[in-house]
């Protein structure tokens, strides 16, 4: 197998393919240091990259539950933010490094332990990131019609588990619960022209159904006021300029803000200067096809039913008021109501991470794996990097710091001694070996650039830059192939 | 008429003063020097100093025209993560800090390179994004770097404005 996948790189002189093939079972099976990552995302990548570059003797192993790899990256981010998935291509390199190894269809926790893990390497880093979502909480979330965002992107992105999704957009409004960039990500796919969605790489169902969507109206409500707001300056231009879509602003939710604007930080003051100015050259103009706007101080109390009970035709929302200012402000409840109709609720009020392994702390009020600047507690040899040790927010070069971050704590442990380094570890050789007996096999990194050019190949034949798979039964067709 | 001959054209005139002379010749100068570097290949070689993330310097010769993520790339600086979506705007990776005087002397920004400069760890009143700023000559010998390690993260710097 391995041989396999290294005659899949070789590379046209033969003595170089001779000597790398060397230098990659040796450094295999060798006395240096060898790293496992859980989770291929970003944060696992970026560790990667890290220790790579800082030990010519480390190999690293990244081990994906998905047959394909990249994370966030390519079931977050949104189809028409393209320039954002080129991290990609330093991700590929490092996966092409000779003392990195990928492992895809691979679930740790189910397939392999995280303790069989520990055994096998000199250290574990967890980078598995946060797959559910936080909770409303309030009664009618289980309506049809209700969505968390995390699935709504996901459907739309092509991650296999939302396949079935079938959101139905024959309705005119829909409510979006948060306001952070995923929030708005979900609101500018419902009102962007099609015609600029079909040239991405969103799902070809996702652009059936929005070809049929009857959405014309697109809250995004938050528990407090403008100058609490989460998103960025950039996302917010994108929806002001969406075409044929009007701002539809209170302008009361600004009337006490410009005092504030002067002492505010340069990048909070260009976002709320701008969702002021919106809302001055909005007022009273004719109406466009479509509108999106903010609504403040506002939390979910109950998503109402329509009169078969079993599909959302509203929600009821608390009044807030601000109490303190800042960042830090709290929302509390005035003990007024106000009811929203609309057709679909999107709640994007944060992803979560879940436990993965008995034998790992995990804390479940914070939904993350408790550490101290990467080193996971109380646990020698295991660390975390990514939103599975910090939290889900943050943009990828948040998650890229973090993760240069745990590898350099990883590295600084091998140099005092705290990881022992005097004792070989057997590495990916015996997970291998393990996998192999339980029936389990995994998709190398080249098997996964199969399945990446075959989605290119479709891709291009309908104007497209990929079009993704969304069975994991199909791409592992193809990687087998 | 071909620039050699414009030359000595020019050194055989006649002058009366010693001053017109030495003027004449930092005239000649500097008409050789403007003609080799519009007609060479190469363009005009900069002098910059990249200081990396660990206080280390650098020193590299640029050319006239590249981006500073182009200068980082091709010379292979050392600095952790340089130009994540590579130049497209759509990242604060290639953050840099300039000097006082060479900041106020750069092109302004454009909002959308603001817009991603706003979200870059250790932003500073004298930050760019490399990727939106060209190596020009006025640049020789300036000194850029960027956000120094923090040692320990919990004191992570705040934007400082």
């Amino acid at each position: 197998l391995l041989l396999c996948s290294v005659m899949k790189r070789v590379p046209r002189d033969r003595t170089l393919f001779v000597s790398s093939l060397a230098r990659r079972l040796s450094s295999a099976s060798g006395p240096g240091p060898k790293v496992c990552i859980v989770g291929g995302g970003p944060a696992g990548f970026y560790t990667a990259q890290h220790l790579l570059k800082a030990r010519d003797d480390m190999v690293v192993d990244v081990y994906e539950r998905l047959p394909v790899p990249f994370g966030l990256v390519r079931f977050g981010v949104a189809p028409d933010h393209p320039e954002v998935k080129n991290v990609i291509n330093t991700f590929t390199q490092t996966a092409q490094h000779e003392r990195c190894y990928f492992y895809g269809n691979v679930n740790v926790g189910t397939d392999v332990s995280v303790e069989e893990l520990r055994k096998a390497y000199h250290a574990v880093v967890l980078s598995y990131g946060a797959e559910a979502n936080r909770s409303m909480r309030v009664s009618g979330e289980g309506l049809a019609g209700v969505f968390s965002a995390r699935d709504f992107v996901g459907w739309y992105n092509g991650l296999p588990s939302n396949k079935e999704l079938q959101p139905h957009l024959n309705c005119e409004t829909v409510v979006i619960l948060g306001q952070g960039n995923v929030a708005l990500d979900v609101a500018r796919i419902l009102l962007s022209p099609l015609d600029l969605l079909k040239k991405t790489d969103i799902t070809q169902h996702a652009l059936d159904t929005l070809a049929a969507s009857r959405v014309r109206r697109v809250l995004i409500v938050g528990r407090r006021g403008p100058l609490q707001i989460a998103c960025t300056i950039k996302e917010v231009r994108e929806m002001i300029n969406l075409p044929d879509t009007a701002a539809d602003m209170l302008p009361a939710d600004f009337e006490s803000i410009s005092e504030a604007l002067k002492d505010l930080p340069r990048p909070r003051k260009r976002l709320t200067e701008l969702m002021m100015k919106t809302v001055k050259t909005e007022s009273g103009q004719h109406k466009a096809n479509k509108s999106w706007g903010f609504r403040f101080l506002r939390s979910p109390l109950e998503v109402l039913p329509g009169p078969d009970g079993k599909r959302v035709a509203g929600i009821r929302l608390a009044v807030n008021k601000l109490e303190g200012s800042g960042e830090d402000a709290k929302a509390v409840p005035t003990g007024q109501t106000e009811d929203l109709e609309c057709g679909m609720v999107i709640s994007s009020i944060g992803y979560k991470s879940l436990p993965i392994d008995p034998c790992v702390p995990f804390d479940p009020r914070s939904a993350i794996v408790p550490n101290n600047m990467g080193r996971v507690k109380d646990t020698a040899g295991l660390y975390c990097s990514g939103w599975v040790k910090r939290g889900p927010t943050g943009v990828i070069a948040t998650t890229m710091n973090d993760s240069f971050d745990t590898a350099r704590m990883l590295l600084k442990d091998m140099d005092s001694g705290m990881l022992n380094l005097s004792v070989n570890k057997p590495g990916g050789q015996e997970i291998t070996a393990l996998l192999k007996e339980r029936g389990v096999r995994a998709v190398s990194f080249p098997e996964w650039e199969k399945i990446n050019l075959e989605e290119v190949r479709r891709g291009t034949a309908v104007g497209k830059p990929r079009e993704k798979f969304l069975d994991v039964k199909d791409m592992l067709a193809v990687a087998w192939s | 008429m071909g620039y050699s001959e414009a030359v000595s054209q020019l050194s055989s005139l006649t002058v009366n003063q010693t001053g017109s002379r030495a003027l004449l010749f930092y005239v000649v100068c500097v008409c050789v020097c403007v003609c080799v570097c519009v007609f060479s290949s190469s363009g005009c070689k900069v002098l910059l100093h990249f200081v990396n993330q660990s206080g280390m310097k650098t020193s590299v010769s640029a050319m006239e025209g590249e981006s500073l993520l182009e200068v980082v790339i091709n010379k292979n600086l050392q600095i952790d993560g340089f130009g994540a979506c590579e130049g497209t705007l759509a990242c604060s990776t290639c953050h840099l800090i300039f000097e006082d005087g060479v900041y106020e002397k750069m092109e302004p920004m454009a909002d959308e390179e603001m817009d991603m400069l706003d979200l870059a760890y250790g932003l500073t009143k004298l930050s760019r994004l490399g990727c939106q700023v060209t190596v020009e000559r006025w640049m020789d010998g300036m000194t850029v770097r960027v956000p120094q390690e923090v040692k320990d993260r919990r004191e992570k710097p705040e934007a400082e404005i």
